[in-house]
Order: structure tokens, then sequence, then C-alpha cells
């Protein structure tokens, strides 16, 4: 793309972008350090992610100052307009999926140790899908890249049957092991956490695709096919 | 939009293929467009591009530019504006014209309004035309500024208080058209926003095409843009369409400041 006549705005846009990268790398690690938490029953790993979520929220009332600087001063139009307003909403977004990540950190501790709970062990397959989901559709917001926010979209079913599986093999394991009910509930959030994390990776490629192209990708079925 | 126009109407003004030259160089080259009452429509483009010529082919000024050829087919009701039937004083009535810089004449506040309707006729005695006067110059929102004192020189006025003057006078013939050609760009925000206001004021009421190198001005008062470049019509649209997205890389660089 051709640069702007006036520089300065070059340069805004840029930071903008950068700083909506690195809120994006800050999440993606959260929810692999929260799941990795989990996973190796590591308590200090499960604290620092929640301490580190402050950060998150700070990155994203700077860009909101930013957004609103470019608007009164620059009058972004066209492709500038929707890419402007496409990185405000990304990063509510890119907030909520932290704050799932500390949501499921914060529940480390609580859990103690549970080799035993068979459903866990699809949680991490679960999470590396809608972490991958959640990078690409920074990825393809970085590079305007339509294609990418599309296949962001259609794997959103993959996570969705994922939960759907880890709910149903939690509420057998729950019947079979009355004693493991707190934890299982436990475990039945953060399999949730996962799923909405998913979803709203699949808005924010929805966001990015409308950014890229200025038009909006055919509606999927509202009825997404979520058990609970 | 209170109107819907049916679809065998004809549009209030129609320019089909039209080409103008200066002498041997092509300033406007096949353009064609429409242009109605229920919308305003903002010519837009980089300088030179052709937007004032186009204008003036809608009103026939450009007859009086020395060297300029206007072809194609331009209607006002369907009917041929270039026809040698066609009485160009009555048609530049009908079709009003305002420019850059307001240009009132070196009389009264209410002989600037009542110039115009002497000259066609249309008021029979002095209370008629003191009606006139009156109705222009509430419609162009100067009335409650000026109204004790009409006899004041129009040219006394400030800045913008006399392109509003100048839309007065423009609207007093009752036009069905009215042509802007940059009407603010001598003007502060806040003139500039009462003729905006204005603007909005008169659509529906009177076919409108406004001329602005100002994109947000064109982005605030009109529905269709056309954006001109280089004596084409590269993209023609719903403003709010034409302005988030744009469908040429001509406009899209154009509007978001990467022109040039
Ligand atoms: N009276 C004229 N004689 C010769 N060339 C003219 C005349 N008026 C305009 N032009 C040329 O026609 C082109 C379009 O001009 P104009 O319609 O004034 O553009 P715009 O209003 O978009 O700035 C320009 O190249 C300009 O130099
Ligand atoms: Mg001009």
């Amino acid at each position: 793309m051709p640069e702007h006549t006036i520089k300065a705005f070059d340069e805004e846009i840029n930071r903008l972008r950068g700083l909506v990268a690195e809120m994006g790398g800050r999440v993606e690690t959260a929810l692999e350090d929260a799941m990795a938490a989990l996973v190796e029953h590591d308590n200090d790993k499960a604290r620092r992610v929640v301490s580190e979520d402050r950060k998150i929220d700070l990155l994203e009332a700077e860009v909101e100052k930013l957004v609103v600087q470019i608007i009164a001063l620059r009058a972004p139009m066209a492709n500038d307009l929707r890419d402007v307003i496409a990185a405000l909403k990304i990063v509510g977004v890119v907030e909520r999926i932290g704050d799932y990540a500390k949501n499921i950190a914060k529940r480390v501790p609580q859990l103690g140790a549970h080799p035993t709970i068979e459903p866990l062990s699809l949680l991490p397959a679960m999470a590396q899908v809608a972490g991958e989901m959640v990078g690409d559709a920074l990825n393809a917001f970085a590079a305007r890249d339509a294609a990418l926010a599309e296949a962001v979209v259609a794997r959103d079913h993959v996570v969705d049957s994922f939960y759907n599986g880890i709910f149903r093999a939690l509420l057998t394991y729950m019947v079979e092991n009355p004693k493991t009910i707190s934890e299982c509930a436990h475990l039945l959030f953060i399999a949730k956490n996962i799923e909405r994390i998913g979803d709203h990776a699949t808005n924010m490629a929805e966001m990015v695709y409308y950014a890229a192209t200025g038009d909006y990708l055919p509606e999927r079925g509202r009825d997404t096919g979520i058990e609970s | 939009m209170t109107e819907q126009t049916t679809p065998s109407a004809p549009p209030k003004m129609a320019a089909r293929h039209v080409n103008v030259f200066y002498g041997d160089k092509q300033a406007i080259r096949d353009v064609s467009i429409e242009i109605d009452n229920d919308h305003v429509i903002a010519f837009i483009g980089p300088s030179g591009c052709g937007k004032s010529t186009f204008l003036r082919t809608l009103n026939r000024m450009n007859d009086t530019v020395a060297g300029a050829r206007v072809e194609g087919d331009i209607t006002l009701d369907g009917e041929n504006i270039y026809d040698p039937s066609m009485d160009v004083v009555q048609l530049r009535a009908r079709v009003g014209m305002v420019f850059q810089k307001p240009n009132p004449f070196p009389k009264s506040i209410y002989d600037n309004i009542a110039y115009g309707p002497r000259i066609h006729g249309l008021a029979n005695s002095k209370a008629d035309l003191d009606v006139i006067v009156e109705s222009a110059l509430r419609r162009a929102g100067l009335w409650d500024e000026v109204k004790d004192r009409l006899k004041d020189s129009g040219t006394a006025l400030s800045g913008g208080q006399q392109q509003r003057l100048c839309i007065g006078r423009a609207i007093a013939v009752e036009p069905e058209v009215i042509l802007m050609d940059e009407p603010c760009s001598a003007l502060d925000p806040i003139a500039t926003a009462k003729i905006e206001e204005l603007i909005h004021e008169l659509r529906g009421r009177y076919a409108i095409a406004i001329v602005t190198h100002n994109m947000q001005q064109a982005a605030r008062v009109s529905q269709r843009t056309a954006f001109f470049h280089l004596g084409t019509l590269v993209e023609y649209g719903v403003t709010s369409e034409i302005f988030t997205n744009p469908r040429e890389d001509r406009t899209k660089d154009y509007i978001t400041g990467r022109y040039g």
C-alpha cells in the first residue's frame, strides 16, 4: 500500500499495529503458560499468569487512547478507518481472552494433583487449537490476510467438538467418581473458557476479514452446537 | 428519505457521455451521471481533475468560456439543455449556481435577492417581492440576522453571511437544481457549518450538487459522492460506502490521503 502523504499518520498506524501485536503476543503466552501450569501443577507459574494480566489491560488502554487520538486528529477514511476500528475491537476481544487465561490459571492451585482424572488429557490439545486460532487471527490482522482470517473461522467447530467431547467425558467421570466432583467442575469451567477463547478468536477473525476487504463474511449458523 | 422516485420518473438532471474540451485539451472524458432531488451529490477529486468544468456544463456556464466545447447529452427533466431552443437565461434560473467566493452585487441585501425575481417577472407588486425576499432569506437561514437592515449593502455582510445571501439569491428565482462550487472554501468553520446545515435543509426541495475539496465536508453533506480523476468519473456511489469501502484503488488512495 502506498504511504500517506502525511508521514506522521503512517507512524501512528504502525504504532497502533505494533501495540495490537504486542498485546496479542502476551495473551498467547498467557494461555500457553496457564495450560502448562495446569498440566505441571505449577502454582508459581499460574500466579505469574495472573499478575501479568495487568500489562494486557494497560496495553488495551493505550490502544484505546491512540485510536481516539487518530480518529480525532487524522479523520481516517476507508481501509484506514476499518483498520483503526478493527484494532479497537480486537484489543477488546484480546483483553477478554487474557481474562479467560487468567481464570484458568486461578483454578490451578485449587485443583491439586489429579493424575487420575482422565478427560484432563484432552484439555491441552483443545487449548492448542484455540491458541492457534488466536495467533492466526492476530497474524491475519498484521498481514491484512483475509484468507487466513477465513481459515480461523472455519476452525471454530474443532474447538466446539473438543468441548462437547470433554463435557460428556467429565460428566461420565463425575458420576463414576463422585469424590472428584469439585475438581471436575473446575475442569469443566476450564474447558468452557477455552471454548469461549475459540469463539473470541472467531469474532476477531471476522473483524479482520471486514477490515481487510470491506465486506462481511457470510453469516455462519448461529446455532453453534454447544451443549451448555 | 421521504419520497421514493418511481423507476419511470426521469432524473432531474442526467449527463450522458459528456466530453468537455478547452481548445485541443480534453478536460472531461465520457462522464455519465444523474442528479436528483432526494440526495445531495458531492464531486470530489484532486485539483484540476475537472470538477468545476463538469459542474459548469450543467447550467451551460462553459458557454461563456472562450474555446470551451461540450459534447454529449445533458438533460433537465428529460430536455436537452444544449438544444438551440433552450433559453439560457431561463436555464440558469432553473439551475442556479453558487461560487467559491461569495459574490454579492454591490447593492442592498434586499436588491441582491430581488434582482432575479424582478428580471424573471416573478413578482407583480412590491408586496409580492417583499414576500419573495423574506422567504428566500429565511430559506437561506439569513433572515433573522438581516431583517432589520435590508437596505444595507450586501457586501457589508460577513463572508459566511454573503455566501448565504448568494444561496438566497439563487433560491429566490425558484430553481430546481443548485450547483455549488467549493462554497465554503473561503469561510471559517462556523460559517461553514451554517452553510452545511443549510444544504441539509434544502435537500429534497432542490437537487443539489456540490464541489468540495474537503472530504469531511463531502462526507457530512452528501448522500452520493462522485470521485473524479484526470477528467474521468472514477467511482460514483453512496457516500457512506465511498468513504468506508471504496471499490477503486484511485478513490481509496485519494480519500485516505495517499494521493501523490
Ligand atoms: N478556462 C479554461 N481554459 C483552459 N483550460 C481550463 C480552463 N478551465 C479549466 N481548465 C483546465 O481544465 C482542467 C480541469 O479544471 P477544473 O475543472 O477547474 O478542475 P477542478 O475544478 O477539479 O480543480 C484543468 O487541467 C484546467 O487547467
Ligand atoms: Mg474547481
